[in-house]
Formats: C-alpha cells, structure tokens, sequence
C-alpha cells in the first residue's frame, strides 16, 4: 500500500480560505443560506469553513448536521449496514439557499441520497454543493460540486483519505494506492 | 457497523446486550426523524409488513403500524375477529396464505405463548413477536427500557421495581430479562398468589410491601392486573388490591427521593396507579409511547437489513 500525500495542512489552509471567500462571494450577508455538513466526515470541515468566515466578520451563520444512512440507495444489498449518526437541524430551510458540505465527492450517492433527505426540512429554494475533494471520473450519478477545493484523478481501487486535527491527526489529504497498482 | 445476532426477534430472550445497544443507538436516530415537519424515510419503501393480530391491542398495534408507515413500507393489517381463524383455519395456513401474497415481515401478537417462534420455523418470513400469551412483549421491554436510558442515561445499577400481576404478564419477563441483561437490579412487587413460584431463579428478588419497595428502587413500573388471562380469583377485591398495591401521591411525596413511574398501558386509573400518579411530574407514561414508536421503527430497520435483496432470476 502506498500512501501519497495530495495536501499538505498548508496547502488544505489556502484551499480553506479560498473556498470561504467564494461562498462570501454568492451568498453576500447569508441571511438567507444555511450550511449543511453531511455525517459523518462533512461536520469538521463545515466548522472550519464556518471559523473561517466568522474571520471575515460573518458570524452566526445558519448550520446543521444531516445524516444519510436511512436515504441510502444500497440499504439490503450491502452486507452490513451502516450505522447512523445525528441530524440536527433546528430551522425550517423552506425558501433557503442550502450548501451541502462533504470531505470527499465520489460516486455522487451519498449527495443523492442528502438531496432526497433535506426535504424532510422544507423546501429550499437552491442547493449547492462544496467538497474539498472533488474524484473526478468516478462518478456514478450525474453530480458536480459547485465549489472544490482540488479535483483528484483516481481509479476506484484507490482511496482518499482526509484526516484532520480534530481527530488528533495532521491536517493532510492522502491517496491510497494498493500494493499491485 | 453491527448488525443484529437475530433475525427474527421473537424475545428479549434471545437478544445480546449488544443487540439491545444497537437498537437503542438506532432508534434514538429515528426519534429524531419522528420529531422532524416530515417525519418519513423511504428505508423500507420496498418492503411490505403483515400485522397479524390474534388478540385485542390498541397502543401495541398503533405504534407498530405507525413506524412502518414512517418508514415507507406497505401494510396490510388482520385481526382474528373478522378473519378465517373463526372458520377453523391453523395459524400456519393463515400465515402461508398471507405470505403468499409476497409480504416479507409479520408482525404477531397471539394469545399462545411460543406462538412467534412456533411461526419462525414454520414459514419463510421475518418475524416480529408483539406478544405471545403471558411469555414475551419484546418491544414493549425495549422501549421501556429505553425510556429509562433516555431519563436516567443508563441502566446499569439502577434499581427497578416491577408492581402487579406478574404471573400473567408478558410485559414483566420481557422487562426482567431486559434490564438484567442491561445491568440493573430488579425486585418485582406483588400479591404472593400473582407471583410466578421460580421467578427468583432469573435473578431477581420478590417482596410483598410497596411502601418498602418504593424506598429501595430508582423506577417503579406499574402494571396492570390481567383480568382476562385469570381463571381463578387470587385476590379477594380490586378495592383490597388497590389498598395493598395501588400508586397513590402521598405515598410518592412521602418517600426520601424522587422515583420515575412508568405504566405499559393501558391503564385501570384508580387501581393499581391513581390519576394523580399517572398525570403527575414523576410519571414517563406518554414519553414511553413516543419511545414505542422510535424503537418498533429501529427494529423494524434492523431487521429488514438482514433480509438482503435478491436480485438473481429464479
């Protein structure tokens, strides 16, 4: 197994502060939008955009947590499943601009199944979708992140690894490549 | 992630610790999405439920039939009044026919203990025991339980008190072999003649004073007496009952710390719990209810998770 670094906890910094500013770019005072992280691995970097544009002065910006496992289009055909974790989200996103926020975008059926679960919520008037990661040439389903912090070329025997600080690791994004490759 | 050690679930009795856990965490999930302003999930879109009920249930029904509606399966529901068991059919016939026409699970309550697992040998299908005869009420045990986790944070070493007619109830073994699993200690409560002869041999003590017992427990679950699965007297009158083991708020304002009371329903106000209890500040009565439907949902899920697709031709 060979692990390649693709960022570095400097270069995830930039990326951070980046894709903070494109937001502050379309939602201006995000009076109207709401930041969705989607468990489990999209909830540490939702509360690092969120760190970051409180840095820009936009503080108490509307957040909460969604969990896919019982939206999953794989329930009875995988071979264990998956357990769930919290939603919380504690307002209505009728009429809201929403930005879904994962680690890592792959096949596309995680953010599927999001889509068909954030209306349990309201309807929102726009869904956005953010990933730090962005697998191109491995999607499943035909979904494209509106902001990215790097696209990544990759087979599907390969693996993307983002660890964080939170989890008492270095902030660092790694490829996963098994031995035969 | 765990999956369940069964696949049907016919008792506490064969549930792990760990079984019971999963449940819990999955079912605290599902308490949340039946508090959301949709409180549906497409989990079982595909799946398609039998209720059978060969006894009378209004809550037990109700709440089964709700956590498959919130999560999307099909029902269909039958109740032995209006249905061919009068003409003389089995249970096994009954069942096959109702499966013939493609259900996966069935949910049965029926007046014969062993009557769900007599059923899980018989017929291809999940089963769901919602009460067999005095034997076991699983799910009502497992929401009980979960209701104290949900108050009190966790069982173990907490002090339960079971009061009533434990010989005729269901509701009281499944709760025993619950919370001992769970590690809690359990002292039932009750008229010496309403008191199984072997009980203490689960693990459990006895004691045929309520004010006594009241002292010692952290929760008392009141139950009702059975009159309908009685065939002889074993009390002399309900008033006498109701003296000797009847819930009554000076009796709970009296004691040195404040206990949860919790009632399976339905309840005889006035007999085993008087309306103050039941509507007071110490009472988890309807939070029980609301937890029914979250855990009926978790292990509806579960389950239905070991019933893989199959995709292949026939």
């Amino acid at each position: 197994m060979i692990k390649k670094e693709l960022l570095s906890s400097k270069s995830i910094e930039i990326i951070l502060n980046r894709l903070a500013c494109e937001l502050i770019e379309n939602h201006e005072d995000f009076s109207k939008s709401v930041l969705i992280g989607l468990q489990p691995r999209g909830l540490i970097l939702m509360n690092r955009i969120l760190e970051k544009l409180a840095n820009h002065g936009f503080k108490n910006v509307a957040h909460g947590a969604l969990d896919i496992t019982f939206y999953r289009d794989d329930f009875r055909r995988r071979d264990a499943p998956i357990s769930a974790n919290q939603t919380k989200i504690d307002i209505l996103l009728e009429n809201k601009k929403v930005i879904f926020i994962d680690d890592v975008l792959y096949t596309g059926r995680s953010v599927r199944s999001a889509l068909d679960a954030i209306h349990s919520f309201g309807r929102p008037s726009e869904i956005e979708l953010l990933s730090l990661i962005d697998r191109r040439f491995t999607r499943e389903l035909p979904i494209q992140p509106d902001y990215t912090g790097k696209q990544v070329d990759s087979h599907a025997s390969q693996r993307v690894l983002v660890t964080w600080k939170e989890q008492n690791k270095t902030d660092a994004v790694y490829l996963i490549i098994p031995e035969n490759e | 992630m765990s999956e369940l050690s069964v696949n049907h679930l016919l008792g506490i009795k064969e549930l792990s610790a760990q079984d019971i856990h999963l449940i819990f965490e999955t079912a605290s999930q599902f308490k949340e999405v039946i508090n959301r302003p949709i409180k549906k999930v497409p989990s079982l879109r595909d799946i398609t439920v039998a209720n059978l009920f060969f006894e009378n249930s209004t809550r037990t029904r109700l709440s089964f039939e709700l956590a498959e509606k919130r999560l999307s399966a099909d029902i269909i529901n039958f109740s032995a009044a209006s249905s061919s068991v009068k003409k003389g059919e089995t249970l096994i016939d009954t069942v096959n026919n109702i499966l013939s026409m493609k259900v996966d699970m069935v949910v049965m309550r029926h007046p014969n203990p062993g009557a769900a697992k007599f059923l899980s040998l018989n017929v291809n299908s999940t089963i769901i025991n919602a009460g067999d005869g005095a034997h076991e009420h699983p799910t009502q045990a497992l929401l009980d339980a979960f209701s104290i986790v949900s108050k009190h944070g966790d069982l173990k070493g907490k002090k339960v008190l079971i009061v009533g007619d434990i010989l005729h109830s269901r509701v009281a073994l499944s709760n025993i072999l619950c919370l001992l699993k769970l590690g809690a200690e359990v002292k039932l409560c009750g008229p010496a003649t309403l008191m199984p002869k072997y009980i203490t041999k689960l693990g459990v003590t006895v004691s045929h004073n309520l004010k006594e017992s009241l002292e010692w427990c952290d929760i008392a679950n009141m139950l009702r007496v059975q009159h309908e699965r009685q065939d002889l007297k074993y009390f002399p009158s309900i008033r006498e009952y109701t003296k000797q083991f009847g819930l009554t708020l000076p009796m709970l304002d009296s004691l040195k710390k404040e206990i949860t009371i919790m009632h399976p329903g339905p309840i005889n106000r006035g007999v085993e719990i008087s309306s103050e209890v039941a509507d007071s500040d110490y009472s988890i009565i309807l939070n029980q209810v609301e937890n029914g439907v979250a855990i009926r949902m978790a292990v509806l899920y579960l389950l239905a998770s070991k019933n893989k697709m199959n995709f292949k031709a026939d």
